[in-house]
């Protein structure tokens, strides 16, 4: 599989990184070198094989479904690049 | 005495011993970092004074018989852990303004135990390179040099600002982690001892994440008793990270004192690769011998997926990067680049946050779980990743432990192996399997080659049995009796 332009501006989008339409061919040829070399994995059987979907080997623990946390509004916000009181600011999204 | 010769254990018995004070341990290694650090790179942020406090607090505890498993022990901490009121950068303009409101669990621990911290140091972007190329706050310099070669060569990374701290003698250990490599590459580069623990160990709670189920924070330290007092404290169970393992911490320095005999390790004929260096081999081969000669018993095994690993981790990393990476928006924390509407202000934010080889993997991890494609790649590489669990879970039923070299090169030049992503990924390959399955991995510091540049080698072993390993690590580093020392360093 080859990425074309149009697939590489459309992944793009779906990141939500700006390209430049300069820079869309050389980001291109990047990934595709990346993917091409990855298609190595064709040649392994995988059938039957259950998919290991984490790190641990272990069974997930339950925790009880309580408030642990809170009362942090200052902290919660002390890195906001911009606020408006105890909100995040962002630009005007409805008119 | 020059105390930042000292190692992490010698420095701790000197301060139980009242031979000098945390404050003068502590105003030494500042000094160090003042005159070394500027050309090395290794630290994004130094806190001399809170050190100071520290340390002083730390002298208070001893003379009050309040005496913990660090008690003054002057560390770096890679600045990937998050440091309340201390910023952290995880080597990103996009994190450039974040200063943490929590500590992390790893650090919490160290600071529970008595250590006193010097700063935070450089690494990849996000934890994502093997040469510290990719910081956003520049390159980090080897301490050493190929002989009658002044050309400044890479640390390794991702914790290449911790490798490097450690080796120039500018801390007595480091925190670092290890996603496919970036403990025990840098640990091989620099001349000295790394351990990427099992998965559940150390807790990720507080560490900036890049792929969750490959992360694996672990220690970095001059020798392999020191990993190993370092790798106990930060080690535990911790409720607020899920994958968090709850058993007991073993007593891991007890471990490296066990010697080997009766041991059966293994050694994996895939990790054989076509053109590594003859002197690769030839560490290898001492290695075994030594071990050998220790009363271990040598093994053949074999790993039959190892040389699939590498592209099963440029699908499952990039895939868990992406997401994780999603919330680096310009909205709640980090830097902001606006733009006319919401969207722009992402898209502007992410284009100018992020520097090269992040934008590639995020790209890549969006491509490979998108619609149509979420089956062919990502299914496709967690069914590999369970095979190559299996490969380590047969051999460990014949075998206590296995030997591989570290990676398959020395330290090699800033600006080299950068032509194209894929060279510099294959710097990994006998360290990522060991993240796909989560089992332990040390290297150890084993020898020099010809030009004299310091080469690592790999003890793996079985899940939870991070003793073992540590045995092991530590025949080979009585064996090896590596006492060589980089150029650039404190005292040198």
């Amino acid at each position: 599989m080859s990425l074309d332009p149009a697939t590489v501006r459309r992944i793009a989008k779906l990141a939500r990184i700006r390209v430049s339409d300069a820079d869309v061919d050389a980001l291109g040829a990047d990934l595709n070198a990346i993917l091409g070399w990855i298609e190595q994995l064709d040649e392994v059987d995988v059938s039957g094989v259950a998919p290991l979907t984490g790190g641990s080997q272990m069974a997930m623990r339950m925790r009880p479904d309580v408030v642990t946390d809170g009362d942090l509004q200052d902290d919660v916000l002390s890195n906001a690049p911009d606020r408006a009181g105890v909100f995040y600011a962002v630009p005007k999204v409805v008119e | 005495m020059i105390l930042t010769d000292l190692t992490l254990a010698q420095a701790r018995a000197g301060l139980r011993d009242r031979q000098f004070s945390a404050v003068e341990l502590t105003d030494a290694f500042l000094a160090a970092i003042a005159e070394v650090n500027p050309r090395l790179n290794a630290f994004i942020t130094v806190t001399g004074e809170a050190a100071r406090a520290q340390a002083a607090a730390a002298d208070a505890a001893l003379a009050a018989g309040d005496t913990r498993a660090l008690t003054g022990i002057p560390l770096a901490i890679k600045d990937l852990f998050c440091t309340k009121g201390v910023r952290t950068t995880a080597g990103s303009k996009i994190l450039a303004p974040f200063v943490p409101p929590y500590e992390s669990t790893v650090t919490a621990n160290l600071l529970r135990d008595g250590a006193v911290f010097l700063g935070k140091v450089n690494m990849d972007e996000f934890a994502m390179g093997s040469s510290n190329m990719t910081s956003a706050f520049g390159p980090v310099t080897n301490p050493w040099t190929r002989a009658g070669d002044n050309r400044a060569l890479v640390p390794g990374g991702s914790s290449g600002g911790s490798a490097a701290a450690v080796a120039a003698r500018l801390a007595l250990g480091a925190t670092a982690t290890d996603t496919g490599g970036s403990i025990r590459q840098p640990a091989s580069f620099c001349g000295i001892a790394g351990i990427k623990p099992t998965y559940g160990r150390c807790s990720r709670w507080g560490v900036v994440a890049f792929a969750s189920s490959l992360d694996h924070p672990g220690p970095l330290a001059r020798t392999v008793e020191d990993c190993a007092i370092l790798l106990g404290s930060m080690s535990g169970f911790d409720p607020k990270d899920s994958t968090s393992a709850n058993l007991k911490v073993p007593d891991f320095a007890a471990a490296c004192r066990r010697g080997v005999k009766g041991l059966r390790i293994g050694v994996p004929r895939e990790y054989r690769m076509d053109g590594m260096a003859p002197e690769i081999e030839a560490i290898w081969q001492q290695g075994l011998a030594w071990l050998r000669a220790e009363g271990a018993e040598i093994v053949d095994v074999s790993l039959p997926h190892t040389k699939y690993g590498l592209a099963t981790y440029y699908i499952v990393a990039p895939a868990e990067a992406s997401s994780n990476l999603a919330r680096y928006d310009g909205v709640r924390f980090g830097a902001r680049t606006n733009g006319a509407d919401l969207i722009e202000l992402y898209e502007n934010t992410r284009a100018e946050g992020f520097g090269a080889e992040v934008k590639r993997r995020i790209l890549i991890g969006t491509y490979v779980l998108s619609a149509g494609y979420y089956d062919a790649y990502y299914l496709k590489a967690q069914k590999v990743r369970a095979l190559i669990l299996k490969d380590f879970n047969d051999v460990f039923q014949q075998v206590d432990a296995l030997l591989t070299p570290t990676a398959p090169s020395a330290a090699f030049a800033q600006g080299e192996k950068m032509d194209d992503p894929v060279t510099m990924y294959l710097n990994d390959v006998f360290t990522v399997p060991a993240n796909m399955a989560g089992v332990p991995g040390l290297s150890v510091p084993a020898g020099l080659d010809s030009q004299g540049l310091p080469l690592g080698l790999q003890v793996l072993g079985r899940s939870f049995d991070e003793e073992t390993v540590f045995a092991v690590g530590a025949a080979i580093e009585r064996a090896a009796g590596f006492t060589a020392l980089p150029g650039i360093r404190a005292g040198g």
